[in-house]
């Protein structure tokens, strides 16, 4: 064996070795998740509500809170996001004003969720008059996936070639039509990527649900957009740290489920992807 | 053959990338169904001048452009962009297909200008690929994506999708550029068989290919109408002693 093909097998073996390491963490996660966790799935677990002060039956409240705050916080981000990236890309001029907006939305990305946890309290609940709710919960949850939402729906933007643009324009199209049906069916499966990735965030994230909708323990389900609801993240929090003597299965439990359901949300993408490149033979 | 009726007219047409003047009081009259050959170096302004008669430079937020271009004998400023960019077509310089379906492909014109009935747009798909040459390749195929081709079927797509919109002037940036020489026969049978219907203007850096195809020829250089002429009379005895440079191959 020479010296460079000696030196390749190094390289490999210890590119291999560092990406396990990446690997490493989240297959411990989900092993140690699954294995705690697994003996707490029941149909009953999912489906019944919490009692006996939470040290039994099911997180059926929480579940069906953090399935209405997801779909709460992607009718409010999804049109957003999308509309004001297309926007951006399609329609601003490039200035100092255009590349400020852009340089905030990339930044506001970096804002802890416990800060948009505060200004959706103050704004939402407080200033607006909604309470907690379900509404100032999802607004803030959509303020929070926003600059994801924007940046990706950008990069997918761009990334559609111009000539694109330049046929459909040069055969008469509009400029709607032409980001219509020449732009945006392009850029769907990256749209889809960020905003998937964005929502799973929003799911499991404790902070901004905090003070603006997340109830303690509330053994029934919602009846408009300005009630409580439970949800999973946070009532993780409650039945580990302020609930003695909750069986450690239940807290697993919990987790697993909420893992379940933003992968659950992934497969959704990836098929949804699948679909439109089918459809459009890239 | 060429009715002295002048389709489009430029009138001291100036066009800048920001201070950079790429072209220079370009008068230039078009006349209905010719071919109009356009040649010269490199960087003398010829997609440029191209490129202003349907108003794609205006995609380029650095562009301004002075001076008037009548189509019609109408101000082209009066024109939507929309109605404009359909009256005069373009083939670019690479094949440029959409990854959608050879159907789909000739379809979207028509269906971006509002045709709904299924009838019309299969008639205008076949028309427009017979028109352009293509139709006998790829009858058996409509519903097979427009990047399997080969880069002359493409380039010949290309210009089938152009007339889908029933253009009146076609405008060719160097289409051949990327062709080989028997694809390139193929552009070039499909441009003389359009000419009778249809005023085309083609842009090339091929001297030969101007001498093969156009009717009259305009010799840009460094921004200027250095002159243009007959075909003939332009090649075996030009005016400006650029131009016999130019074509002897002394520069450029």
């Amino acid at each position: 064996m020479n010296g460079a093909k000696l030196r390749e097998k190094i390289a490999f073996t210890v590119l291999g070795f560092v990406t396990l390491l990446v690997i490493l963490p989240i297959l411990l996660i989900l092993y140690y998740v699954i294995s705690r966790g697994w003996g707490a799935m029941s149909w009953e677990f999912l489906t019944q509500n919490p009692r006996n002060g939470m040290k039994e039956g099911g997180i059926f409240p929480a579940l069906v809170g953090t399935i209405l705050l997801v779909i709460g916080t992607m009718a409010f981000s999804l049109p957003l996001g999308i509309l004001s990236a297309i926007y951006l890309v399609e329609y601003a001029r490039d200035n100092l004003f255009t590349r400020m907006i852009k340089l905030s939305v990339v930044n506001l990305s970096g804002i802890p969720s416990i800060v948009y946890g505060l200004f959706g309290f103050t704004v939402f609940v407080v200033f607006l008059h909604f309470g907690a709710s379900i509404l100032a919960g999802s607004l803030t949850l959509a303020i929070m996936s926003l600059p994801v939402i924007i940046t990706s729906t950008k990069e997918a933007l761009e990334a559609v070639p111009m000539s694109y643009r330049e046929i459909s324009l040069s055969l008469g199209a509009t400029r709607w039509q032409t980001i219509r049906y020449c732009v945006l069916p392009y850029a769907i499966p990256g749209i889809l990527t960020g905003t998937v990735l964005s929502l799973s965030r929003a799911a499991g994230e404790t902070a901004p649900i905090l003070f603006t909708v997340a109830a303690f323990y509330l053994p029934h389900l919602p009846r408009s957009v300005f009630d409580q609801v439970m949800a999973l993240p946070y009532h993780l929090y409650v039945i580990s740290t302020q609930v003695p003597n909750v069986p450690e299965k239940f807290s697993f439990g919990t987790g697993l489920v909420l893992i379940a359901l933003v992968c659950l949300m992934n497969v959704v993408s990836i098929v949804l992807r699948a679909h439109f490149r089918k459809k459009k033979q890239w | 053959m060429v009715e002295q009726d002048a389709i489009i007219k430029t009138l001291d047409l100036n066009c800048f990338y920001d201070e950079l003047q790429v072209l220079r009081n370009i008068n230039l009259e078009i006349y209905r169904n010719e071919i109009l050959g356009i040649i010269g170096p490199a960087n003398s302004g010829k997609t440029t001048f191209l490129r202003a008669l349907n108003r794609l430079n205006s995609l380029n937020i650095n562009y301004r452009q002075q001076g008037v271009i009548r189509f019609e004998g109408q101000d082209a400023t009066q024109i939507p962009d929309s109605v404009l960019r359909r009256k005069i077509g373009i083939i670019f310089a690479m094949p440029q297909v959409l990854p959608i379906t050879i159907y789909e492909n000739v379809a979207y014109g028509p269906r971006v200008h509002g045709v709904k009935d299924g009838q019309r747009i299969d008639a205008l798909v076949m028309e427009s690929l017979q028109k352009a040459y293509l139709w006998d390749e790829v009858k058996d195929r409509l519903q097979t994506s427009a990047t399997k081709l080969s880069g002359g079927q493409q380039q010949r797509l290309c210009i089938a999708r152009t007339l889908a919109v029933e253009p009146d002037v076609i405008l060719y940036d160097e289409p051949c550029s990327g062709l080989d020489p028997i694809s390139t026969a193929r552009v070039e049978d499909a441009m003389q068989q359009l000419s009778q219907q249809y005023t085309q203007i083609l842009v090339t850096n091929n001297t030969k290919q101007a001498a093969r195809v156009s009717h009259r020829t305009a010799f840009f250089l460094m921004g200027e109408l250095v002159e243009v002429d007959n075909t003939q009379v332009l090649y075996t005895n030009p005016s400006d002693k650029r131009t016999d440079d130019y074509l002897t191959g002394k520069f450029g």
